[in-house]
């Protein structure tokens, strides 16, 4: 039996469309159980500091400050460590050692967030309490463990972003006599910068989003942090503590939170995917010149015209 | 006398070890969490732990219910991304030039995996529990997991089908073969391994999902195995956050944690390897 092409293609750009339809229909869904809400409480009160569901307060700042607060320590811990591993991973150790290494960083990105979480309640808190103080539940503790989380990310798409860069480069560098560190610090993390500034942007997206590892460690009390030491509530953490029991205002006032959460997320996936494409042109453009014809991609040969 | 100092080879030999500490420091932090969940975990998985049914809400028993129940929502929720994903994959590879659709419906996907879990919990939650009045059951948690596992399928098999050679297709073509019979008789036979191992690599990221199950799959503790789809159920990540959270029981959280690990390790670690078998059979 021969099925009409053009019926199996226009199924299955139908399918193709479920990503994009899902993403729409989360959109829909979580706007229309949040927006109506803020619309009536007005942006003023939802942004507001209070967040009293007893006392009909529903203010987010201070755990939009958290999740900021939380996300930038986990920056502070995650970039260097992640560029680094990226670099010694494809610029510097040799073929055995990179298939040794590469599983680890697999184990690392399967490791699930409540057992992240667990080994901050059981070592992270204790050693914070112990050492510096404070109840132990803490931004910083979030900062700590969300740090090794976005590892995984960061070291992916940064590896991905090293590996694009010609071979070329590199063999144009060493030739003139540039030492190995000169050539990646002067020439392959300059040509790979748009691929390492969009893992940048994702590991803040996994911060941002990570929920789990965070409720455990974090305290989330609703308050302006004051200090790394002081227990902060993120947004994600709002929804997991309270949607269990939640209704009406309430109810809707968490799904405000989420659509705060979605929005921030959707923004950093397209600056993410811009930075990929837009900024990734004009490098090419500039070196242009250095470009040889092999290693421009091949161009994908069609197959014939269907009988 | 700056310059002098710092000498390109001295930089050199600086950079390489600050780099290579990094590393090992990461390595550390990862044999840390390792030894730390397997030293206590692996003492107390037994027999009797991974075939009895939960004592005291998980004080005392095994966790058989909590496995059946966390292989019905994953291995669901997988097998339904799987017919969305594979096709959006056959459509994106084999059906289209890249030009503004491909790009919006890559976008979408890749936007769709950024999306954090607990969000696709709400979803979920809204849509699948009140919405179409599922409840809280492996249902709407499987459908839910779906969502979160469907980027991941997309761009596995899009790999998969990519790595067969043009020559294939040509060949089935010349013969006067359609182009969905080139699809079903050839290309897609030829990428059914590694399509295949980038639904168990979806499997993995399934198991070890929280978030988004909490408000779909439930976290009642199931004392006999679920009967229908529509019965809750709680997954062994809910499990052992439960455990550890409310500090029901340490022994059997440690034991919960290393059975998760462990899978979850072993199920990435040997689906990468067979995908990088794959890719390089035609390579």
């Amino acid at each position: 039996m021969r099925v009409a092409d053009k019926t199996v293609e226009r199924t299955l750009g139908l399918i193709a469309l479920s990503s994009i339809l899902v993403l729409v229909s989360i959109t829909f869904f979580i706007f229309k159980e949040g927006a109506p809400f803020v619309y009536r409480i007005g942006l003023g009160n939802f942004f507001s500091t209070e967040w009293h569901p007893t006392a009909q307060r529903y203010g987010i700042s201070y755990m939009i400050v958290g999740t900021a607060a939380v996300t930038a320590g986990a920056l502070v811990f995650g970039v260097p460590l992640g560029i680094a591993c990226a670099v010694v991973l494809g610029e510097m150790a040799g073929q055995t050692t990179r298939t040794l290494l590469k599983p680890a960083i697999e184990i690392l990105a399967g490791i699930p967030s409540v057992v992240f979480g667990f080994i901050g309640i059981s070592l992270v808190l204790p050693w914070i309490r112990e050492h510096l103080g404070g109840p132990g539940a803490s931004g910083l503790a979030g900062a700590l463990i969300l740090g090794v989380m976005i590892l995984p990310t960061i070291i992916a798409i940064s590896l991905d972003a090293l590996r694009a860069v010609p071979r070329s480069y590199r063999e144009a560098s060493l030739a003139i006599g540039a030492t190995e560190w000169q050539t990646i610090w002067r020439v392959v993390l300059p040509a790979a910068r748009s691929g390492i500034v969009a893992a940048v942007i994702l590991g803040i997206g996994r911060a941002v989003g990570e929920t789990m590892a965070v409720v455990m460690v974090t305290g989330n009390a609703v308050q302006l942090p004051h200090s790394p030491l002081d227990p902060v509530r993120t947004l994600t953490a709002n929804l997991a503590l309270e949607m269990a029991y939640a209704s009406g205002d309430h109810r809707a006032g968490l799904f405000a939170t989420g659509i705060v959460l979605f929005v921030v997320i959707v923004g950093l996936n397209t600056i993410a995917a811009l930075v990929r494409t837009r900024l990734a042109r004009p490098a090419r453009r500039r070196h242009r010149w250095r470009l040889t014809v092999a290693e421009q991609e091949p161009e994908r040969i069609e197959p014939a015209v269907t009988p | 006398m700056s310059a002098r100092l710092f000498t390109p080879v001295r930089a050199q030999l600086v950079a390489r070890a600050v780099l290579w500490s990094m590393m090992s420091l990461a390595l550390g932090i990862l044999a840390l969490v390792l030894w730390f969940v397997l030293r206590r975990g692996l003492a107390h998985i037994d027999w009797a732990f991974v075939s009895t049914a939960p004592l005291d809400s998980g004080r005392g028993g095994g966790i058989f219910p909590i496995l059946v129940g966390t292989l019905e929502v994953t291995l669901l929720g997988v097998a339904t991304a799987a017919p969305l994903g594979i096709g959006t994959a056959i459509y994106l590879a084999e059906y289209t030039k890249e030009g503004r659709l491909t790009r919006a419906i890559r976008f979408g996907s890749e936007c769709l995996a950024g999306v954090p879990s607990i969000i696709i919990g709400l979803f979920g939650f809204v849509l699948f529990v009140t919405t179409l009045r599922l409840g809280w059951s492996i249902l709407a948690g499987a459908l839910t997991l779906a969502l979160m596992t469907l980027p991941l399928v997309i761009r596995t098999s899009e790999e998969a089908l990519k790595s067969v050679p043009t020559a294939y297709r040509e060949v089935a073509l010349s013969l006067g073969a359609s182009k969905w019979q080139t699809m079903l008789g050839v290309v897609l036979p030829a990428a059914l391994p590694g399509i295949f191992t980038g639904l168990i690599l979806g499997l993995g990221r399934a198991i070890g999902e929280t978030a988004a199950l909490i408000f779909t799959a439930g976290s009642s503790l199931p004392h006999q195995l679920p009967r229908s789809l529509l019965d809750g159920t709680r997954t062994l990540s809910i499990h052992f956050y439960q455990l550890a959270r409310e500090g029901i029981s340490a022994d059997h959280a440690y034991a919960t944690a290393a059975v998760l690990v462990l899978a979850i390790s072993f199920i990435n670690l040997s689906s990468s390897f067979a995908m990088h078998r794959f890719m390089r059979r035609y390579g």
